[in-house]
């Protein structure tokens, strides 16, 4: 890569950032968590116990395959947006 | 607003001339645009000289991510399997979610023109670089293939030939459009593009949501509304499963491996995530993955929607319909063809028979067929097999048809024409792009000719889309599957190949170059030599009259494992492979090691510069 690094690195020494990666590993762990619960939990394995409850007219779990989970996608990238925001400045490595 | 009972003939006379004045209006916006942003240097044509606005590029790629299987294809196949259809819902959106949280930033911290880029310098190989065009190059084929059905499923509905022609003016227009502007011409197209779809998809939703729920908001209406207890009543009469009843035409597991093959084919489809190395920075791209999903939840909480109403209006305009004369097709020349074009009339509850229109022309394109198999005059959609007793109806034509049905007025119905024509152009662009320029920047140039001039460069790159093209068009006209199952063996393949190595070059350290190459390898090799065995009958019909295999794993599942499920499995394997063979080699080299510590901090993301050896002839342009 052709950008500057203020310190380089040496081999040995540890790797520069680890904490910021660290969070941001914990961020993405979560994220990927509630993504499988909405997505394959509601949606796809839990789907039956689901549709004895009902929204509307419809049965919950296909609401969740058909609606639901979408919607909770979307909030998740934006909320990953958001958060990755404040670690960039937390950490100092803010464009 | 929406009551019109229009003069026999005249309707469909109107809706035609419509789709020709909307048709002519959107194509002269889209030939401007490319036409101003010509491009004469590379950086433009294959990441839009960088610097694209996050919302830009959010539409834009929602535009060249929604295809012709999102806006025609999806609607129709979730209409007819109901919950299923879950699969592409939430496969096709939830592969955001793993391309904003895994993949985008750093990509576009990594700053290259094409995927191959990326897994040619972070597994610092050329092989591995070779490896990765090819496979890009047959995803982005696979995909091409859906988009050129869709396109010539419209045109033949509105210029009334056959869909083989419609394919082929299709394959004309796409070379025009993608062969001139090159990426920075298409992003600003696919903008433009993306209103078209999206308006066309939600005007008819809104519509018929207020006609059948009386909620202006159709996924307001899908749940308040009493439209699914009615469709469940027309299944169980005509021997149906319920509607929202799960794993009806797929077994759980099934649906579970394609959900999960849809979602990591999405995070690795290199068109997809060539659109972020065209935003300003590490930021904007996650917010750019934001707006994509966004602009595309849309019309995917949309779609559902549509299907329900759709499903209900078919089923009740058609099931109990009177055939009220049966004539045969004449050609241009007014001879008989000998096929038989039905013509029947709904029956209201009071008696009242109302002639129905819109079938004709389905009719005479044979996407629509009739059979009155027990000649009493009526026809009955009651469950045969798989299929109606006595009507054959091409699910990909659902949405076309849907306003016509629904008896909308003709404005909607070309509304609609010409956003699948938007959705089918905008996507087949970014793939015809992606292929070009894995032939042409990552093959050619570093192979045959590392020192072409600039001019020589776009010349091989326009020459390899209209390659493209002529394969594309032919996979269009032998239709190896509905275009949505097409599409979804074209992401199954990109979950097998690309998803695995691009997350693990980013997130494991050490995976290095032979993990990589073998894992691809390996991942794609199978995945489509099980799809091709499945399918050979179908892909090669010259070849095979049987296929090859039936679906395996029949063990664990009722029907084997499904050909759109296997790139889930393919995606393991190469998952397994590449950590295996990393851990039995040596270690990348110490800089590989940096570069992927770089990658992961936002500091520092530049404009998209080639990253070379010195003696290759290439200049930044930062």
């Amino acid at each position: 890569m052709s950008s500057p690094q203020d310190e380089q690195p040496s081999a040995a020494s540890a790797r520069p950032n680890v904490a910021y990666w660290r969070a941001n590993l914990l961020v993405i762990v979560i994220m990927m968590l509630i993504w499988a619960v909405v997505s394959f939990g509601c949606s796809v394995f839990f789907v039956e116990p689901l549709n004895a409850w009902h929204i509307g007219s419809l049965p919950l779990g296909f609401w969740f395959g058909h609606q639901g989970a979408m919607y909770v996608f979307v909030v998740l990238v934006f909320a990953y947006a958001l958060i990755m925001d404040q670690l960039d400045k937390k950490y100092g490595v803010k464009e | 607003m929406f009551e019109i009972t229009p003069l026999l003939g005249f309707f469909e006379m109107s809706s035609t001339v419509w789709t020709y004045i909307f048709v002519t209006i959107t194509f002269f916006i889209y030939i401007y645009i490319g036409w101003q942003s010509r491009v004469k240097e590379t950086s433009e044509f294959y990441v839009a000289g960088g610097g694209v606005p996050a919302v830009a590029n959010g539409a834009a790629t929602a535009a060249d991510w929604m295809s012709a299987a999102s806006f025609l294809s999806m609607t129709g196949l979730i209409a007819a399997s109901g919950y299923d259809g879950t699969v592409y819902l939430l496969g096709w959106t939830g592969g955001y979610v793993l391309l904003a949280l895994l993949l985008a930033p750093y990509l576009r911290k990594f700053g290259q023109f094409t995927v191959p880029d990326f897994v040619g310098k972070r597994y610092y190989s050329e092989t591995a670089r070779i490896v990765a065009a090819l496979c890009a190059v047959f995803v982005s084929i696979t995909y091409v293939a859906g988009q050129m059905r869709g396109v010539g499923l419209v045109f033949s509905h509105f210029l009334k030939v056959p869909v083989e022609y419609g394919v082929v003016i299709g394959m004309v227009i796409v070379a025009f459009f993608a062969v001139l502007g090159g990426m920075k011409g298409i992003t600003w197209t696919q903008v433009v593009q993306f209103f078209v779809l999206i308006l066309a998809f939600l005007i008819p939703s809104i519509a018929l949501s207020k006609m059948l729920t009386d909620s202006y908001i159709p996924q307001l209406g899908f749940v308040t509304g009493d439209i699914h207890d009615r469709v469940d009543a027309l299944h169980a009469e005509l021997g149906f499963k319920a509607y929202t009843e799960p794993f009806t035409n797929r077994s759980q597991l099934n649906v579970f491996l394609t959900m999960f093959a849809l979602m990591a084919g999405t995070a690795g489809l290199p068109h997809v995530i060539v659109r972020f190395y065209t935003v300003a920075n590490v930021r904007a791209a996650r917010y750019s993955a934001g707006w994509a999903l966004l602009f595309i939840a849309l019309l995917y909480t949309a779609a559902p929607t549509m299907a329900l109403f759709a499903r209900y209006n078919l089923l009740s305009t058609l099931n109990g319909a009177k055939v009220v004369n049966i004539d045969e097709a004449e050609n241009d020349d007014g001879e008989k063809t000998g096929q038989k074009i039905y013509h029947l009339a709904s029956v209201g509850e009071d008696g009242t028979e109302k002639p129905i229109h819109w079938i004709n022309t389905w009719q005479v394109t044979h996407l629509i067929e009739f059979d009155d198999k027990d000649g009493d005059g009526v026809i009955s959609l009651k469950k045969d097999g798989d299929k109606y007793a006595e009507a054959t109806i091409d699910k990909d034509i659902l949405v076309l048809a849907t306003p016509e049905v629904a008896g909308l007025p003709a404005w909607i119905v070309a509304i609609v024409a010409t956003g699948g024509l938007a959705a089918a152009l905008s996507t087949a662009a970014g793939l015809l792009l992606v292929i070009s320029s894995s032939i042409a920047h990552d093959l050619y140039i570093h192979f045959v000719d590392p020192h072409a001039s600039e001019a020589k460069r776009l010349t091989v790159a326009r020459i390899m889309i209209l390659l493209a093209i002529v394969v594309a068009g032919y996979f269009g006209i032998i239709k190896p599957g509905f275009i949505g199952e097409v599409v979804a063996f074209a992401f199954g393949l990109a979950a097998a190949s690309f998803f695995p190595i691009v997350f693990l070059g980013i997130f494991d350290r050490r995976t290095n170059r032979e993990g990589a190459i073998c894992g691809m390898v390996v991942g794609i090799l199978f995945t489509g030599g099980y799809i091709l065995a499945c399918k050979a009958n179908v892909i090669l019909p010259f070849l095979f009259s049987e296929p090859l295999i039936t679906p395996m794993f029949a063990g664990w599942t009722e029907g084997g494992i499904s050909p759109e499920s296997i790139g889930a499995v393919g995606c393991a394997l190469n998952f397994i492979v590449t950590l295996v063979v990393s851990r039995l080699t040596p270690a990348p080299p110490e800089e590989i090691q940096q570069l992927v510590d770089e990658v992961r901090i936002p500091r520092g993301s530049h404009a998209p510069e080639a990253h070379f050896d010195e003696s290759d002839a290439e200049a930044d342009n930062p």
